[in-house]
């Protein structure tokens, strides 16, 4: 008995020290954040690891919310984040001892998504808040048929919810019975399954188990996006405490450079320039 | 049994006075089939409930194990590769977990059933314990990211998640511990004593010797709950990708739970990695319920050698 | 060394850990108070627990918890509604019909149920259940009350399965002997004495199988469906009270109203916990049959 247990014992350090000698890493970059920007950072940490072996990169995702929280709380090096830093979370940082830094990486649409069965392709920015007060109900009010909507948001900690919020819904609130996810993957997921549904998601995210709608008419593109004619387009940051350095700002001159943003445009977004 | 039953049967029948004396007990021994039949049905239901579950995880999940599964990276944004870190994670995070707790667990145990003065104050504690047992996982959770994340600037990382965990676990060893110190007999301890034995050398080489499978026991079944809990470990270790092991334990880690919870919910390619989450569900739930078979095995065995 | 002094060197030793232990947990309680209670000064008691609007994120904020207590009341009542005749009933079954064989495989089946981790059951329920609920009743979506309370009585099962069958166990044998003998049937013998002598037992156990569906955290968490409205059908998404806390603990800024408002919501489901366990304590050692010696 005991000697079966001192030989599990020995082997579990054994396991221990062939994980250490194998991937001994020397500096880590913590990011934390946005499920939009989270497919750039990790295809980008993928790729900057290859030649930089010596740095590990640990990735979370989480929301907006989370990555700027983590930052002020000072768990992170980089937030990941869909929109800008918001008053309160400055005077927070401040409070902390942090000065975030924005840099811009990527640009992003907002994409309204339904079911590839729903007939409808086109929704006005009215008809879109209405929807999500809940005071829209059934899918021929808008020229659909005739259904119920499920409504499919965010949870708050998103800044893709927070974005689609100032945009669309204009301070007013989400109805209670919006169908809370915690990604853009989870929201396509949902939609994909559900005939009814309605959603919103990042650009990089629209596959072909949804269907986009245009917004007014206007499809999303890249050059709508980038020309400001797309009514939800935003950019996408990653945010740091005060101006980096070392291998945090290595990281991050990598993502807005060329070969970055080949990374950003082969993930779906939209690249800078 | 049964025959005699039937043989029974007949013949208290035979000895009943009228008919309505036999429709009467015709009517009991109906209740009684149709009560047995019920139950058998419920026992039933809950047998096929947790074979096809685990039949379903299985042959879902067998299909992406393979020896590169258990040992590679995640590659192409978690759509091909393995799970290894995810493992590795998780074995790491209970390790400490079970480190911290059982030392603690024991001992308190041992002077709660031992040394203390058993009275209102005891009864207390061990109340406060056994409510801790049963508090919500993402208490702790609260808890720990609270504690050790903010406010001690562990930040999250696996000594954060390994104190957690061990905190979520101790009133388990605690209890456990003590239910197996209770079951010592007392007059072990008597006799002990009776021979000018010190009560720490009693202690030490009778009561806790015998006491070891139960405590061993409760220890392994606390190291399958830390191994499979996620609401502990969502804020203070766990992270949805690391390119590296850890160096030191001040490093995020991937753990199995998390693994399938982030995939499923929060992933960028959440159709695609489907295969991958129900793979890394069959190794965590292989992983727990083979870490509980151990314990029940263990214990059945140490009952049968039991000197008294 | 004395002997003596040993002795007590020793004993004070064990006191020391035993107090790092005790402390250790009473510091969990006090934590979510001081972190939790700061609330109370944004909102009265009254508004927090029985407000009906929760949008912790807004300008201004609200915090009404009211949607998601009754978010977590209704899933635990739904799925005790499942859970306690299944578990009970199988007790029955395993301490008074079972053969000899099929009691030794059955026994650490329901105990290996238990140990299932919570997130395998709350992935199988999101992608097993879930659209086969969306499917088959039309709804418009598989993540709801019904869900969720499923797979819950699977979690609270194995818990008052087992725990009743210890109290059925523990009968003495001389009850079902005097039955017997007076010329019941084995039916009337489990219905009229042996379930009522262990009903104690089953109370308790039935308690804390409810205690394990209130604080479970991840099942809800992925099939629940999310919304924080006070539900109009069973077919409707909820949040409980885990739920919640778990989706929201990450973005809350630390000491920020978000951040105790979660804590608060973490109190009140400490103090439900607690309350079902001192009940399930109170019941279990006031009741208590104490075997045949008394007779």
């Amino acid at each position: 008995m005991v000697r079966i247990v001192k030989i599990l014992i020995l082997s579990l350090m054994c396991l221990t020290l062939v994980g250490w000698n194998t991937a001994f890493a020397g500096k880590t970059i913590v990011i934390k954040g946005s499920t939009t920007v989270l497919p750039i950072a990790q295809a980008a940490a993928e790729t900057y690891m290859k030649t930089h072996p010596e740095i590990n990169i640990s990735i979370s995702g989480g929301g907006s919310g989370n990555g700027i929280k983590a930052l002020v709380d000072k768990s992170t090096d980089i937030a990941n984040s869909s929109r800008f830093i918001k008053p309160k979370e400055v005077e927070l940082a401040i409070k902390n001892g942090v000065y975030p830094v924005p840099h811009r990486i990527a640009v992003d649409a907002i994409v309204p998504i339904v079911h590839p069965e729903n007939p409808v392709n086109n929704l006005t920015i009215e008809q879109m808040n209405l929807i999500y007060q809940g005071k829209i109900k059934n899918w021929k009010d808008v020229g659909g048929k005739k259904m119920q909507i499920v409504v499919v948001s965010r949870d708050t900690s998103s800044g893709t919810y927070e974005v689609w919020q100032k945009k669309i819904l204009n301070k007013a609130k989400v109805t209670p019975r919006a169908q809370m996810q915690a990604s853009n993957g989870a929201v396509v997921q949902v939609v994909s399954k559900n005939k009814y549904a309605i959603g919103y998601i990042g650009l990089g995210y629209l596959d072909s188990s949804v269907k986009g709608i245009k917004v007014h008419g206007i499809n999303a593109s890249a050059q709508a996006a980038l020309s400001g004619v797309y009514p939800i387009a935003r950019p996408l940051f990653m945010f740091t405490d005060g101006w980096p350095n070392g291998a945090v700002a290595d990281f991050i001159n990598f993502v807005v450079s060329p070969k970055g943003q080949v990374i950003v445009k082969k993930e779906g977004y939209i690249p800078l320039y | 049994m049964k025959m005699t039953n039937n043989i029974l049967k007949q013949e208290i029948m035979e000895s009943l006075p009228d008919r309505e004396a036999r429709t009467f007990v015709k009517w009991r021994y109906f209740k009684q089939n149709l009560f047995f039949s019920v139950v058998r049905l419920s026992a039933l239901i809950i047998v096929i409930s947790l074979g096809g579950f685990l039949f379903y995880i299985f042959i879902n999940g067998i299909g992406a194990i393979s020896w590169d599964f258990l040992t590679l990276y995640p590659k192409d944004s978690m759509t091909k590769g393995g799970i290894m870190p995810a493992i590795l994670g998780t074995i790491y995070l209970t390790s400490g977990a079970i480190i911290i707790a059982l030392p603690l667990g024991v001992m308190t145990a041992v002077y709660l059933s031992e040394y203390a003065r058993q009275g209102t104050v005891v009864r207390i504690i061990r109340v406060g314990v056994n409510c801790l047992a049963g508090v919500p996982s993402i208490v702790f959770g609260l808890f720990g990211l609270a504690l050790f994340v903010v406010f001690f600037q562990f930040g999250s990382c696996i000594l954060s998640g390994a104190l957690t965990l061990g905190f979520l676990i101790l009133p388990t060893i605690i209890g456990a511990s003590e239910e197996a110190l209770k079951s010592v007999p007392q007059t072990f301890r008597e006799a002990s004593l009776a021979l000018g034995v010190s009560k720490w050398q009693t202690i030490f080489r009778i009561v806790l010797p015998n006491a070891l499978p139960g405590i061993m026991t409760g220890s392994i079944l606390g190291i399958g709950r830390a191994a499979g809990e996620t609401a502990p470990i969502m804020f203070t270790a766990a992270a949805f990708y690391t390119a590296k092991l850890p160096a030191s334990i001040f490093d995020e880690v991937m753990a199995l739970p998390y693994h399938i919870y982030v995939l499923a919910t929060a992933g960028t390619h959440i159709e695609q990695t489907r295969p991958i989450q129900y793979g890394t569900a069959l190794v965590l739930v292989a992983l727990v319920l083979g870490i509980d078979l151990a314990a029940i095995i263990i214990r059945s065995y140490t009952r049968k050698k039991r000197r008294w | 060394m004395s002997r003596k002094l040993k002795e007590t060197i020793i004993k004070n030793i064990f006191f020391l850990f035993a107090l790092v232990s005790i402390f250790i947990l009473a510091l969990i309680v006090v934590f979510l108070f001081r972190e939790g209670l700061p609330i109370f000064k944004v909102v009265s008691i009254k508004d927090f627990i029985f407000g009906s609007e929760w949008y912790p994120t807004y300008d201004p904020p609200d915090f009404g918890i009211w949607p998601l207590i009754v978010g977590s009341l209704i899933v635990t009542f739904f799925s005790s509604l499942i859970a306690i005749p299944l578990g009970v009933l199988s007790a029955i079954y395993i301490s008074e019909l079972a053969p000899y064989w099929i009691k030794e495989i059955l026994k650490p089946a329901i105990e290996l149920l238990a140990a299932l981790p919570s997130v395998v059951l709350g992935f199988f329920g999101m992608v097993v259940l879930a659209p086969w609920l969306q499917e088959t009743f039309d709804l418009p979506t598989g993540l709801n009350i019904v869900n969720a309370s499923i797979i819950l009585a699977i979690m609270a099962v194995p818990t008052i399965s087992s725990i009743s069958e210890d109290a059925l166990y523990s009968v003495p044998l001389e009850f079902k002997e005097a039955s017997y003998a007076l010329g019941a049937t084995k039916f009337e013998t489990i219905a009229g004495i042996i379930v009522p002598a262990a009903l104690s037992g089953i109370s308790t156990a039935i308690i804390l199988g409810m205690a394990r569906a209130i604080g479970e955290t991840m099942v809800v968490l992925m099939v629940a469906g999310g919304s924080a409205a006070i539900p109009e059908s069973i077919f409707d998404s909820v949040r409980p009270m885990p739920a919640s806390i778990a989706a929201e603990m990450g973005e809350a800024p630390f000491r920020s109203g978000h951040y105790h408002a979660l804590f608060a919501t973490g109190i009140v489901l400490l103090f439900l916990t607690f309350f079902f366990n001192l009940i399930a304590d109170y019941i279990s050692t006031k009741f208590k049959e104490v075997g045949s010696a008394t007779l």
